[in-house]
């Protein structure tokens, strides 16, 4: 089986995650090696995905878990009785 | 983002188990790693800080009325996640007047309508987790992630932020595996190809000989 750059594309999110059948993945492996392109594109999309993990993209308002748990704190008690 | 980096399921169980049984206050240690999940989850879909921030305190509030409901065969911050996304899309139905956030149908078994080619290149330079400290490239990345269509966005959210497993984000969505995947695929690609020239603008400078930065 030989796959060229669209069949790549078709599994960069696979890959990524790990999620590829050994045999296809050897595949893939082969093709990333002689293939800029699709090595560029495969480390670019991963590039992506782990900056997107990274807490500090979504920013939360200051004094945002103090309010929670004061609020809590107040329907905790109020079922008390 | 894990949501629940140490508590195990048993602990969880455990402390479950003694708020029911009156020690109410440590409902607060229970949910406090999920507080920030929770408001990303929110802030994604009602776009406005105060309005997530308050759909997020209903929503906690929900989680502590309904806690004798929650029953172990899902994981606690599954259930937790689940409640603040239909706070989330109830408060969106209300205000069904504003038509930024379309409750679209499932497409997944349809040709894709839009273009899910990555963005061509033939040599990448990372951009490494430093650069995140520039508020610029933070900007950039919440931007896209926002601009998704809500489909898209909401695989992300749980697959790549809050970092849940296939299987929990199908069914926190109420959709298949398979459709996960599909379209955590494709948000992967739309989003490439749109910040791929962005972060190109972030890569540290290409090394010249002996290391040096040229
Ligand atoms: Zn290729």
């Amino acid at each position: 089986m030989k796959i060229d750059c669209k069949h790549v594309w078709d599994h960069i999110s696979d890959y990524i995650d790990g999620d590829v059948e050994p045999m296809l993945r050897a595949e893939i492996d082969r093709h990333l090696e002689h293939c800029e392109i699709c090595s560029a594109v495969m480390d670019s999309t991963r590039n992506v995905v782990i900056l997107m993990a990274d807490e500090r993209i979504f920013e939360i308002p200051r004094g945002y878990s103090e309010r929670l748990h004061q609020r809590l704190e107040a329907v905790l008690n109020e079922e008390q009785s | 983002m894990t949501p629940q980096p140490s508590m195990t399921a048993e602990a969880t169980a455990q402390i479950i188990a003694q708020i029911l049984a009156g020690e109410k206050h440590l409902f607060h240690n229970l949910i406090r790693p999920l507080e920030r999940a929770v408001f990303v989850m929110l802030f994604g879909l009602l776009r406005n800080e105060t309005d997530a921030e308050d759909a997020a305190q209903e929503a906690f509030i929900k989680v502590y009325r309904n806690l004798h409901n929650f029953r172990g065969d899902a994981k606690f911050s599954t259930w937790v996640i689940s409640i603040a996304r239909n706070e989330g899309l109830g408060l969106l139905r209300k205000r069904s007047s504003r038509p930024e956030e379309p409750l679209e149908p499932d497409l997944d078994g349809e040709a894709p309508r839009g273009d899910f080619t990555p963005a061509m290149l033939t040599d990448w330079r990372e951009v490494p987790l430093e650069a995140l400290e520039r508020k610029e490239l933070r900007q950039c990345l919440c931007r896209a992630i926002l601009n998704l269509p809500p489909i898209y966005r909401d695989v992300v959210q749980l697959r790549d932020i809050d970092e849940m497993d296939v299987q929990e984000t199908a069914d926190t969505l109420g959709i298949t595996p398979g459709s996960v995947k599909v379209r955590l695929h494709r948000a992967r690609i739309m989003l490439q190809k749109e910040l791929v020239p962005v972060l190109k603008g972030f890569a540290p400078p290409k090394r010249g000989l002996f290391g040096r930065r040229v």
